[in-house]
């Protein structure tokens, strides 16, 4: 299983000791969000209420199936809304 | 998500046609059915007392006389509507702004509702309920709500997102921030800086149709809702929940919505309504008055907003910072941090930084409209690119091309951009005919890009085949402008059957899955995809009738120009076998012929445009015209380009009255002065010209047939496009939007004093 | 207090009861069931109520229901002859002039006055007629063209 760098937006890094990334070892998103909560308990509630996550540049939101490649850039940004 | 929904390269048959829509006739015959246009047998009428004052505690309500009135048949208040929300942050929000509960926080804030027999007597009741108010300080202005000594509107809110934990409660409810790289360093590096505040006021969506449901809820706890909603599905869940009810027990039918934009994704009186139905065991109609509707529904987020960008001579855009105040009414949104997110995507910038706060204020609850939050913060970064780029004597397209983001590139929000299309607008706007258009005396012209997300989301689609042949398509997503047809194309081209075979309904909550909204521009993005998909299941179905039929393997079946063929040596001499063919046969072949698909359609990808557009100022009066006006946009692919086009249009129209008109005017007394269409004032057709619209097509890796959202981005760059015209006009540089008469009048007299004075001085 | 009015609704005899202070719009759309005139604004902004009275066109919600009392009044219920389209109303469909459709009625019937009085407008006489009726969906610029179309069509018939 790929060790992925998961970037951080702002609101989550003060519950990874202030870092800006963090490294996870996941297949697709549901693991990605299962070992974030497991070892940054500080995140769940934000990640309870919605969190997207952009893989090499597409934003996906609901679904968690998605599978992270190895050396996919990951990043987690808020989960937005439209008009 | 299973199914695979990439973009594969292939060709259309009926997609990209212009056929006619099938919900025209009834429109233009006056046979459609909007919200208002609901009757039920028995039904009575609701009517909202609403808040005068800003800001004031609520001591008590007596509703006696109101009760005691004939013809009254239920008084309501927030004791009506407990609340169930159970810690539920976002939902309390929403509960607390359909009805009041401890305190009043705008004018026009909902304390009590009635349901009468008649709009008279509900009337008259209104006036018999006496509130008891102890009025409090308010504050409606975005940068006075930041100011120390401001009062502050929740004694519970700290500033979320600041380390250590603030110790004073205040009116900033959120920070949030992004970017990448070190802007002190790019600062550095820069030839030119130019730093300014920008100023944008609040705007309401503006759909001609006010809010309108017609709800029953009976005495066995089920309930119906005819509502005109942008969600129907979501609108459920949030009644259900706010009412106590079992979702599955409250079926919502969406009527034809006469406009949203963003508007309808919120639930403003429809559990007002459901809670007076309830109480008086009648159904009962509410209808938002016009005034209502500016006062108490949604209307987007008035800004604030300070930006700094540097530049070399060269035309490298070395840092850019902002600092975003967005107002989000009395309750905490995610409106700057959009705003803070959009700000500066379009460009390819090493040092970046945004940061977004949200002001709570005396206001209405702010709510998404089109593209939310991105047009002001374009307006504040696309008029200082365009001022830099006259400092260093560039031309401001090619250093908008010589600074976009393409592939690869970090966006300022974070990840590094797939395959986008910023660059191709630019360049068509080069090369557009109307970038080289003389010019008229007092005439400018500017241009200006933009940036919006777009989603998919939980969408699902049910594609039944008729014993004829023919097929209905029902979707769960609302048709605000042409949908049907749309989804109507992308399942004649799948099946290979003509657009006149397929009708699309939109179905009701009890018929159909759960959808999400039809926001973010995701409605034919993401029904389609799960459109291609129902009737792809279809079609493995047709072929495995049509193998029964013909008594061969169903391998020996391909599905082709909408028939069933057999192929191969033994039985490629068989006729083939139509769509109506094949479900006349269905009863003895397995009965009903159906496909269906669930999915979330994710990847959408972001949206890029292009505007240009001249301006004619009158120095006199300092009136305003746009005389001319280009859109640029990528659609992937345009399924009926004639609605592509609607939807560039609508938005540029929309931005351009934001731009030049449209603003709520907030008396010293917290009162909103302008709530009607005459004092709130939206482009008419007088006001504007022919619009022009060219639709790029960039396939959309991630969609069976390359399609991306187009509902939404058209609003983001007129606000700036237009200022930067007005300063090309006259050289003055408008940073408060909306550019009305006298603001330009005032600019153009300040130009003008200061030109003297050099004069003199010189 | 309750009145009884007699009028003409689109060719034909109609009597409804009516308050003294109630609007014709309300009338039309809770007495008579012509839903088909809609209401934007209540205070004569929109054009979305736009009927046409004794031949001139009116805001429905500015006028009282008892002042149409043996006079003519013209909805869009009443555009198209059975089931064939008024010109304005099949343009109106393929230049895609709507996209909500509920500012469509009151814009059908303010081209219908514009067309009988000036069967051959500029674009600017076009804009200024309209521009009692707001439409926030399209811009105007497919509304404006479809006009045109029709009072083209109209012409040539
Ligand atoms: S409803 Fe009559 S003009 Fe708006
Ligand atoms: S089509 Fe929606 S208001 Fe005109």
């Amino acid at each position: 299983m790929a060790q992925h760098e998961v970037k951080l937006w702002s609101a989550l890094r003060p519950f990874a000791q202030g870092e800006s990334s963090v490294r996870i070892k996941a297949r697709n998103i549901r693991e990605l969000f299962a070992r974030l909560e497991a070892d940054y308990p500080g995140m769940v509630p934000l990640i309870r209420q919605g969190i997207a996550v952009s893989v090499d540049g597409t934003l996906y939101r609901d679904s968690w199936d998605t599978e992270l490649p190895a050396g996919a850039e990951i990043f987690l940004l808020p989960r937005i809304q439209g008009g | 998500m299973t199914a695979d929904t990439k973009f594969t390269g292939q060709t259309f048959k009926s997609v990209g046609t212009r056929p006619l829509r099938p919900d025209g006739i009834d429109k233009v015959t006056g046979r459609a059915r909007y919200g208002a246009d609901i009757d039920l047998p028995g039904q009575l009428v609701g009517s909202i007392l609403r808040s005068p004052h800003p800001h004031a505690a609520i001591r008590a309500i007596n509703t006696s006389k109101a009760e005691a009135l004939q013809g009254v048949k239920a008084v309501i208040t927030a004791a009506d509507l407990p609340d169930l929300t159970n810690g539920n942050k976002e939902l309390f929000d929403i509960l607390d702004n359909c009805m009041a509960r401890t305190h009043v926080y705008y004018d026009g804030h909902a304390v009590a509702a009635v349901a009468a027999v008649d709009a008279v007597t509900a009337r008259k009741a209104l006036k018999l309920i006496k509130v008891d108010y102890e009025i409090l300080p308010h504050v409606t202005d975005v940068d006075e709500a930041v100011a120390p000594g401001a009062p502050v509107l929740h004694k519970k809110c700290f500033t979320q997102g600041v380390e250590p934990k603030p110790k004073k409660p205040s009116n900033i409810a959120r920070r949030s921030e992004f970017g990448h790289g070190d802007v002190d360093a790019g600062f550095a590096k820069a030839d030119v800086i130019i730093e300014r505040t920008f100023r944008t006021e609040q705007t309401h969506q503006g759909y001609i149709e006010p809010h309108a449901c017609v709800a029953s809820i009976s005495p066995d706890g089920s309930g119906e809702l005819w509502v005109c909603t942008q969600g129907h599905f979501v609108f459920r869940q949030h009644c259900a929940e706010l009412l106590g009810m079992d979702v599955s027990k409250l079926r919502v039918t969406p009527t034809e919505i006469g406009g949203g934009f963003g508007g309808k994704t919120h639930v403003w009186a429809e559990p007002v309504a459901l809670a007076l139905s309830r109480k008086a065991n009648r159904p009962v109609k509410l209808v938002m008055s016009r005034d209502e509707v500016f006062r108490a529904s949604g209307p987007t987020s008035a800004t604030s907003i300070d930006i700094r960008i540097g530049v070399t001579k060269k035309g490298r855009i070395t840092a850019g910072d902002a600092t975003l105040r967005y107002t989000s009414g009395p309750y905490v949104g995610m409106w700057a941090e959009l705003g803070a997110m959009t700000s500066f995507a379009c460009y390819d910038m090493k040092h970046v930084r945004t940061v977004g706060l949200e002001v709570l204020v005396n206001r209405p609850k702010t709510t998404a409209y089109r593209a939310p939050s991105a047009p002001m913060a374009a307006f504040a970064v696309e008029s200082v690119i365009d001022e830099l780029a006259g400092r260093i004597g560039m031309d401001p397209v090619d250093l908008r091309i010589r600074n976009a983001a393409k592939k690869g590139t970090r966006s300022s929000y974070g990840p590094v951009y797939g395959p986008i299309g910023i660059g191709p607008t630019l360049k068509a706007a080069k090369e557009h005919p109307h970038m080289s258009a003389p010019l008229g005396e007092n005439q400018g012209r500017g241009m200006a890009c933009g940036f919006w997300f777009n989603f998919g989301g939980q969408t699902c689609t049910d594609l039944n085949i008729a014993p004829d042949g023919t097929v209905s398509l029902t979707v769960g997503t609302i048709d605000v402008g042409g949908a049907r047809a749309s989804l109507a194309l992308v399942a004649a081209e799948e099946l290979g059957i003509p657009y006149d075979q397929v009708r699309t309904v939109v179905g009701d909550t009890s018929t159909l899955g759960y959808n999400d909204m039809t926001d973010g521009s995701r409605g034919t993005f993401s029904s389609s995809m799960a459109t291609i998909m129902s009737a792809r299941n279809a079609i493995s179905i047709l072929k495995e009738r049509a193998a029964k039929m013909w008594d061969i393997p169903v391998e020996k079946v391909i599905w082709e120009d909408g028939c069933a063929k057999a192929v191969g040596k033994k039985h490629g001499n068989l006729a083939p076998l139509s769509l109506a063919e094949i479900a006349e046969a269905a009863p003895n072949t397995g009965g009903p012929i159906a496909g269906h698909n669930e999915l979330v359609a994710d990847g959408a990808g972001v949206s890029f445009a292009t505007h240009i557009c001249d301006v004619e100022v009158d120095p006199e009066t300092g009136r305003t015209q746009v005389v001319r006006y280009t859109v640029i946009q990528d659609a992937g692919k345009a399924v009926h380009p004639t609605y592509v086009e609607g939807q560039y249009q609508g938005g540029a129209a929309q931005g351009i009255g934001w731009a030049l008109n449209e603003e709520y005017v907030y008396g010293d007394d917290g009162r909103l002065q302008n709530a009607g269409f005459l004092d709130y004032r939206i482009p008419v057709c007088s006001d504007l010209p022919m619009i022009d619209t060219q639709i790029l097509e960039i396939p959309n890796p991630n969609h069976p047939y390359g399609i991306r959202g187009v509902g939404e981005t058209s609003i983001v760059p007129p606000l700036a496009a237009i200022g930067n015209a007005v300063s090309n006009a006259f050289g003055v540089r408008m940073t408060h939007v909306p550019m009305s008469a006298p603001r330009i009048l005032a600019a153009l007299d300040e130009a003008q004093a200061a030109a003297s004075e050099d004069v003199e001085t010189a | 207090m309750t009145n009884l009015v007699n009028t003409n609704i689109n060719g034909d005899a109609v009597g409804f009861a009516c308050e003294a202070d109630e609007t014709l719009l309300d009338a039309l759309r809770n007495r008579v069931g012509l839903k088909g005139v809609k209401e934007g604004c209540g205070t004569g902004d929109c054009g979305a109520c736009s009927v046409i009275l004794d031949g001139t066109l009116v805001c429905s919600c500015l006028v009282l229901g008892m002042e149409v009392e043996g006079r003519t009044v013209e909805t869009v219920e009443g555009l198209s002859n059975g089931a064939e389209l008024h010109t304005l109303q099949s343009k109106f469909i393929e230049h895609a002039a709507l996209q909500c459709g509920i500012c469509t009625p009151g814009f059908l019937m303010a081209a219908k006055a514009l067309l009988k009085n000036n069967p051959d407008p500029s674009e600017e006489e076009i804009r200024y007629a309209l521009a009692g009726n707001l439409c926030r969906c399209t811009g105007y610029d497919k509304i404006v063209r479809a006009v045109q179309a029709t009072a083209a069509e109209l012409r040539e018939a």
